[in-house]
């Protein structure tokens, strides 16, 4: 019988080359039984978006290094705002200063995990958004 | 059915709604299936397949490319596998396919097996109607990285391009049953290694083993990352293509595609409905009987699809009113 999964697009906006977070937060989750669909390094917005709405995910997680993400992840939220993608939640991970936090989660994103988080608080977070 | 209009005028949205839908809950998505069959059956749907690692990412990004120079909308279904223990699944297919994601003339879906096995997923031949419906011209279904027995894309697709690379093993692994079969366009990537001249022999050797046909499944060579016999590779498929429509191949492998579907299906609606109809203790009754050997199981069989038969017109009957 068919069984209804937590599909995640895996994101790095921005110009850094170090996937490494981003894929041991795309392990985890799979190891959660979700789908993981990541799609590398040097991504734009709209690359990001347009992914999103092909692959139906629920959850879109961004990884930044770059220190772009003031600018980055509101643009995202912007897009996805223009094509109507209310059903999705955008969570963020990365190195990312405490006090830009606020800001973003204003715009916004769900949540933001900094270094040292554990993957188990980023599932709790995603089965307690998406009830599938 | 705002969802199928959307469809048909090849909006992305309804298109990524539907997939999810048929891989959900495929009972509630034959609604909508039944009604897109008829503006199906459009596309060339091309299987490419080979083991893990060979480029079959990569290669079917280069050739949707050349295909998107000429204006053609494409379709790519990329399958990866499913864990068996968790569940879960690493999609990365996308990964060597970035530049695609821009285009808004090329739908991309990501697809985990969800314990199927052949190499495609359950909700594989639903989904390239999809894409079929939605206008993709060419549809790419491409399989996990296959071992030796997951031949299930030569059912569904128009024609199969297997793609190989030297240093796989040795020529006793391209003489086995199975994989090495199903190739109608055979591949070498990564030509500049060690091997390669050797591997296309090889090949070559077993394809002329096989009974005189009139398409002789040609060997290419190619270095997909620098796009190095890319072009040869669509020329040969799509000359492939003109001869199957010639040959009245195409007619007859999508006679045997729907044959199968067909078979499938029902297989599948027996089981929903053993699900629905046999009660878990009457069955667990039953299998007491059988190993007290009051009863045998052929009996029981019997028994139980007359039960399935009066129940599923029962359920009918009920439906209609």
């Amino acid at each position: 019988m068919e069984e209804k999964k937590i599909r995640v697009l895996i994101a790095k906006p921005g110009l850094d080359g170090h996937d490494r977070g981003a894929k041991v937060v795309a392990r985890a989750l799979r190891d959660a039984g979700m789908e993981v669909i990541y799609t590398g390094l040097r991504q734009t917005p709209k690359q990001i978006v347009e992914t999103a709405i092909q692959e139906d995910v629920d959850v879109i997680g961004l990884s930044i290094l770059s220190g772009a993400h003031t600018h980055l992840f509101p643009e995202i939220l912007k897009l996805l705002k223009e094509n109507q993608i209310e059903d999705m939640i955008v969570i963020g991970g990365g190195v990312i200063p405490e006090e830009d936090i606020p800001e973003l989660k204003k715009a916004g994103i769900v949540e933001i995990f900094t270094p040292g988080t554990d993957t188990r608080d980023i599932i709790n977070l995603i089965k307690e958004k998406i009830k599938k | 059915m705002e969802i199928l209009k959307e469809l048909l005028k090849g909006n992305r949205r309804a298109a990524a709604k539907l997939i999810s839908l048929v891989e959900d809950d495929f009972t509630q998505a034959e609604i909508f299936l039944k009604q897109i069959y008829p503006y199906t059956g459009q596309a060339i749907v091309i299987g490419i397949t080979g083991p893990p690692g060979v480029g079959k990412s990569t290669i079917t990004d280069r050739l949707t490319k050349n295909l998107r120079k000429q204006g053609t909308k494409v379709g790519i279904i990329a399958i990866d596998p499913t864990s068996p223990f968790t569940g879960g699944a690493l999609l990365g297919d996308r990964i060597r396919m970035q530049d695609l994601s821009a285009d808004p003339e090329v739908f991309i879906r990501s697809m985990g097996t969800r314990g199927f096995l052949g190499g495609l997923s359950k909700a594989t031949q639903a989904t390239i109607k999809i894409l079929d419906a939605m206008g993709k011209e060419v549809i790419f279904v491409e399989t996990v990285g296959v071992g030796q027995a997951e031949v299930d894309i030569v059912r569904v697709a128009d024609m199969v391009l297997l793609i190989t690379m030297p240093g796989m093993g040795d020529d006793i692994q391209i003489i086995k049953a199975g994989i090495m079969e199903i190739g109608d366009v055979f591949v070498v990537n990564k030509a500049d290694r060690d091997g390669c001249e050797r591997l296309i022999t090889e090949i070559e050797m077993m394809l002329a083993l096989k009974p005189e046909t009139k398409w002789k499944p040609p060997v290419l060579k190619t270095i997909a990352t620098s796009g190095t016999g890319i072009k040869d590779v669509e020329e040969t498929i799509f000359h492939y293509i003109s001869y199957l429509k010639d040959s009245g191949g195409l007619e007859r492998k999508r006679k045997e595609s729907t044959r199968k579907e067909i078979i499938d299906l029902l297989r599948e609606k027996w089981g929903i409905l053993f699900n629905q109809y046999i009660k878990k203790d009457f069955l667990e009754e039953v299998i007491t009987r059988v190993i007290q050997r009051k009863e045998d199981p052929y009996t029981v069989v019997n028994r139980l699809s007359d039960i399935l038969i009066k129940s599923y017109k029962q359920g009918e009957k009920d439906y209609d009113q």
